[in-house]
């Protein structure tokens, strides 16, 4: 019986989580659109629906009835795989993300996170690590060059920037002593949040998670003007749409990340019931997602070289020397 | 405690099968009206001159060899970090050297211009 409710609880969380993703994602293509648009004096889309509030159902559909086109001299297996890569990777990394405080449902406490693992942090980075999996091989096997070296720059990119994003959360880690998110979390309640003692690991972890997730100024792999959309450029119907859903489902989980390491994750200015705790940890992901989008519309793009030079010769450096702070400070309080 | 990775498996099965049910039923409903020129790469009009896949430039294997270096550095530091509480002063001072000596690779490397994009 026991055994009963543990599926049922997980298959229901599970199934939510998704749902509520999928959604997200959708709406956040339309919220990205809407918000760029006002930042550059238009309207964005308007006109399906009041509002455009139908774009997304209208692009879903259309990217089901589009030609599911594949190079003649395409690598036909793994150019078919890489986009699902991509998603696959973006959307697990929700599995560890804890939304809010347990709850009483039914006379069971279920906590609303779907495995409180306690490798947590371990597994989003690892997971993350999977999705550059997608992007690189799509770029290769469409045998096409501005899509190879979309895919190139795009490999040496993630992989400086994975190295300052893991070093950036390093000083929140030895301040919780525990990779476990919800026990993060719980150590932030009242007031405690990590932004407060971690101010440079928060502004080097959003750096780095820019660079991630490829967005605008750090967006080299996609560069519109001078690789004609880059890694994903033979890409076209739902495979496509996958790259897409998968970048904005990634940006929303490195939000959600931010959240629960700097932000305090559900821990708000004042208690709300359990149940409705997720509300704190909702309105903080929601905030920094519109910075991303904001961010988007005021920077312009920077140099390859500079991107480089940039994430080895100071976020690098800079991350260390943080480590070395936060450890010489707590060394020197007695911890 | 193996159960609470079996949530985790469900969320990347449900994944996976999404990613899959979607690639299938855009094949399915979508037209295939292939031609030769659809199907060769699209390069602004151009017709593609010589192989795509060549030597790509020594610049990305040098990154690559370095994030090697510096990404099991991580790998020391976080159970490090996790347990900095317990090991106190000489955890610190042993990571402090370990950190050092890494350092004066970084250094090197820099000065060897490894980092450089020209």
């Amino acid at each position: 019986m026991e055994l009963a409710y543990f599926l049922i609880e997980t298959v229901v969380k599970v199934v939510a989580v998704f749902a509520v993703l999928m959604l997200v994602v959708a709406y956040l293509t339309l919220a990205e659109r809407k918000i760029l648009g006002r930042i550059q004096v238009r309207y964005g889309p308007n006109r399906v629906g009041p509002f455009g509030l139908f774009q997304p159902i209208a692009d879903g559909i259309k990217a089901f009835f589009k030609e599911d086109l594949v190079p003649a001299r395409a690598d036909k297996t793994l150019f078919v795989i890489a986009p699902m890569i991509s998603i696959t990777a973006a959307i697990s990394l929700f599995a560890v993300i804890p939304f809010g405080e347990q709850i009483e449902l039914f006379g069971r406490r279920i906590s609303l996170t779907i495995a409180s693992l306690d490798i947590g942090l371990l597994y989003v980075f690892a997971v993350a690590s999977l999705g550059e999996y997608g992007i690189v091989l799509g770029g290769w096997s469409g045998y096409n060059k501005y899509g190879l070296m979309g895919a190139l720059r795009a490999a040496a990119q993630m992989i400086s920037y994975e190295v300052a994003l893991a070093l950036s959360v390093m000083g929140v880690l030895m301040i919780a002593g525990t990779l476990n998110l919800v026990e993060i979390v719980r150590q932030q309640a009242g007031w405690h949040w990590n932004i407060l003692y971690q101010p440079f690991a928060f502004i080097f972890y959003l750096v780095c998670a820019l660079a991630e997730i490829n967005r605008t100024p750090f967006d080299m792999p996609e560069a519109e003007a001078e690789l004609a959309c880059g890694f994903n450029i033979e890409y076209s119907s739902m495979k496509f749409a996958l790259f897409f859903m998968a970048e904005y489902a990634h940006l929303v989980a490195v939000c959600a990340i931010a959240t629960t390491l700097f932000l305090g994750g559900w821990d708000g200015p004042f208690n709300l019931p359990p149940a409705l705790s997720w509300i704190w940890f909702v309105a903080k992901t929601g905030i920094l997602v519109y910075f991303f989008i904001w961010e988007r519309g005021t920077f312009p793009r920077l140099r390859y070289d500079q991107i480089m030079r940039f994430g080895w010769k100071f976020l690098l450096p800079l991350t260390l020397a943080n480590i070395v702070g936060t450890g010489l400070y707590m060394v020197l309080r007695g911890m | 405690m193996l159960n609470t990775y079996v949530p985790v498996l469900f969320l990347i099965g449900l994944a996976v099968f999404f990613a899959v049910f979607a690639v299938g039923v855009s094949h399915l409903l979508g037209p295939r009206r292939v031609n030769p020129v659809k199907a060769s790469p699209y390069e602004c009009g151009m017709i593609t001159l010589g192989p795509t896949h060549q030597a790509v430039p020594i610049k990305y294997y040098i990154i690559a060899m370095l994030f090697l270096v510096f990404d099991l550095e991580v790998v020391f530091l976080y159970p490090w970090a996790i347990v900095f509480r317990k090991l106190g002063v000489f955890g610190f001072v042993e990571m402090m050297i370990f950190v050092f000596i890494l350092l004066i690779g970084f250094i090197y490397v820099w000065k060897k211009g490894a980092l450089e994009w020209e």
